[in-house]
């Protein structure tokens, strides 16, 4: 599962529009990551400043707003 | 509000204004609904774009217009600098917060109706064909018909995907992209830059643009291929440090240039996709203000004229996507092969490619002799050089 920094997201829609199986969801300034997840990793390798990750890796960061549905 | 419109566009940057408006003056109810709550903000853009392209879309304005470029300055990976000062090379630097702003405001004076907050979640779609959208809206949702949907929702485009067009793009034909406007710096006003190589963003460029001596965007696109290993980030913020260390940074921005060909389909019953939300950015240079102007357009147009016959099934609004193709995307197609092609050159390519053009005469240093030079040891694509440039 994948998992967002909300706090780092600029909201900019790249990472939606790799996603093969539309699981990411995009407000103003929120995202959102659906559990149909695959695990692809296409998202967290287009961002440009690294705000999604597998939530392993993020869970050693002690990141604050996880966005997990 | 009202509960029912002829048509509804979903996305208030240039194309869904665009394509809002044509529609509008074709006698159509049109409603343009907005996910930010200001139209032109967050500007998601480099905002370069070239005089004649604009012209051809609109008169522009003075207010919009930040700076004036007189020409392109190509910098290969050994730092040799090569001008094109040719008449397509010049343009403006676009202050895009009041260009995106003014369009939707020349829309409103057709008829269109204007919501922003307003967060399409999904479609009407009953029996298969688009009949209107859901929108959240200060907290309550809402459904709104509509006769015709046009999706111009960005890169980041679902519209299409509920509908059933697959909107989604290959990570190698996606630009992993970051800007940062920089102040306390010394550039040249009057020409746009442009850097290659492995080392400075692969797959891509980096630009900077000048809005004055003092400031200037500046940001890169790294192909998603390559941004596997490296974020766009690091490769900007090495670049920045190098060249730029005392600079101040006013703005910084984020986001994914789709640079492929436009999208098999884009249409389906009821349903019209516009801009990034199709894949109507030049694949070469990323650009999509006036091509995403241009498709909303024709789209706009077609639109009011399927609503006047009362036909909006795919048969009747592919007349769009068969005239965008006709007028840039057969062109598209050319400049995705071609950069291709270029984005596989070695840095030792590119580095003799710059020697190469800058013993031509400066009157012939255009683009296309530089794809020339550039892929001369690719005999098949000449045909698609001389197409696509020398037309």
């Amino acid at each position: 599962m994948i998992g967002v920094i909300n706090d780092k997201c600029d909201f900019c829609g790249a990472c939606v529009a790799v996603c093969p199986v539309d699981s990411i969801e995009l407000y103003e300034a929120r995202i959102k990551i659906l559990k149909h997840c695959i695990d692809c990793m296409l998202c967290v390798w287009i961002c440009p400043i690294e705000t999604l990750a597998p939530l392993e890796a993020l869970a050693e960061q002690e990141c604050e707003a996880l966005t997990i549905v | 509000m009202r509960s029912a419109y002829d048509c509804i566009v979903v996305g208030g940057g240039p194309g869904g204004a665009w394509a809002a408006k044509h529609a509008a003056e074709q006698g159509a109810s049109v409603l343009l609904l907005e996910k930010d709550r200001e139209i032109g903000v967050p500007v998601r853009c480099a905002e370069a774009v070239g005089i004649a392209g604009l012209k051809a879309v609109i008169e522009p304005q003075p207010r919009w217009i930040s700076n004036i470029i007189k020409g392109a300055v190509l910098v290969s990976p050994h730092g040799k600098e090569v001008l094109i000062a040719s008449e397509s090379a010049q343009g403006y630097m676009l202050d895009r917060k009041i260009f995106d702003y003014d369009l939707v405001q020349i829309a409103t004076m057709s008829g269109v109706e204007v919501l922003t907050k307003a967060y399409v979640y999904d479609l009407i779609k009953p029996n298969g064909a688009v009949q209107g959208v859901r929108v959240q809206h200060m907290g309550k949702k809402v459904d709104v018909r509509a006769r015709v949907v046009i999706g111009a929702d960005g890169v980041e485009s679902r519209v299409g995907r509920w509908a059933g067009l697959r909107t989604n793009i290959k990570l190698k034909d996606m630009e992993s992209c970051l800007q940062m406007t920089l102040s306390n710096i010394k550039v040249d006003p009057h020409n746009i830059y442009l850097y290659f190589g492995q080392d400075v963003a692969p797959g891509g460029y980096l630009w900077v643009f000048p809005k004055n001596e003092n400031v200037a965007n500046v940001g890169l696109g790294v192909s998603g291929e390559f941004a596997k290993t490296k974020s766009a980030r690091k490769y900007l913020q090495e670049f920045i440090d190098k060249r730029f260390p005392n600079a101040a940074v006013l703005y910084t921005v984020v986001g994914g240039v789709p640079c492929a060909p436009t999208l098999k389909r884009i249409v389906a019953d009821g349903l019209m996709l516009v801009g990034d939300a199709a894949h109507q950015v030049n694949p070469i240079s990323g650009g999509g203000i006036v091509t995403a102007m241009l498709a909303g357009q024709i789209a706009g147009e077609v639109a009011g004229k399927s609503l006047k016959t009362n036909d909006l099934t795919e048969k009747s609004l592919g007349v769009y996507a068969r005239q965008w193709h006709k007028r840039e995307g057969k062109n598209h197609e050319r400049f995705h092969k071609l950069k291709q092609a270029v984005y596989k050159l070695s840095d030792n390519d590119l580095n003799n490619t710059a020697d190469k053009v800058l013993k031509l005469d400066p009157k012939k240093r255009t683009i296309g002799n530089i794809f020339k030079a550039a892929l001369v040891h690719h005999p098949s694509l000449i045909l698609d050089i001389a197409k696509a440039f020398f037309k």
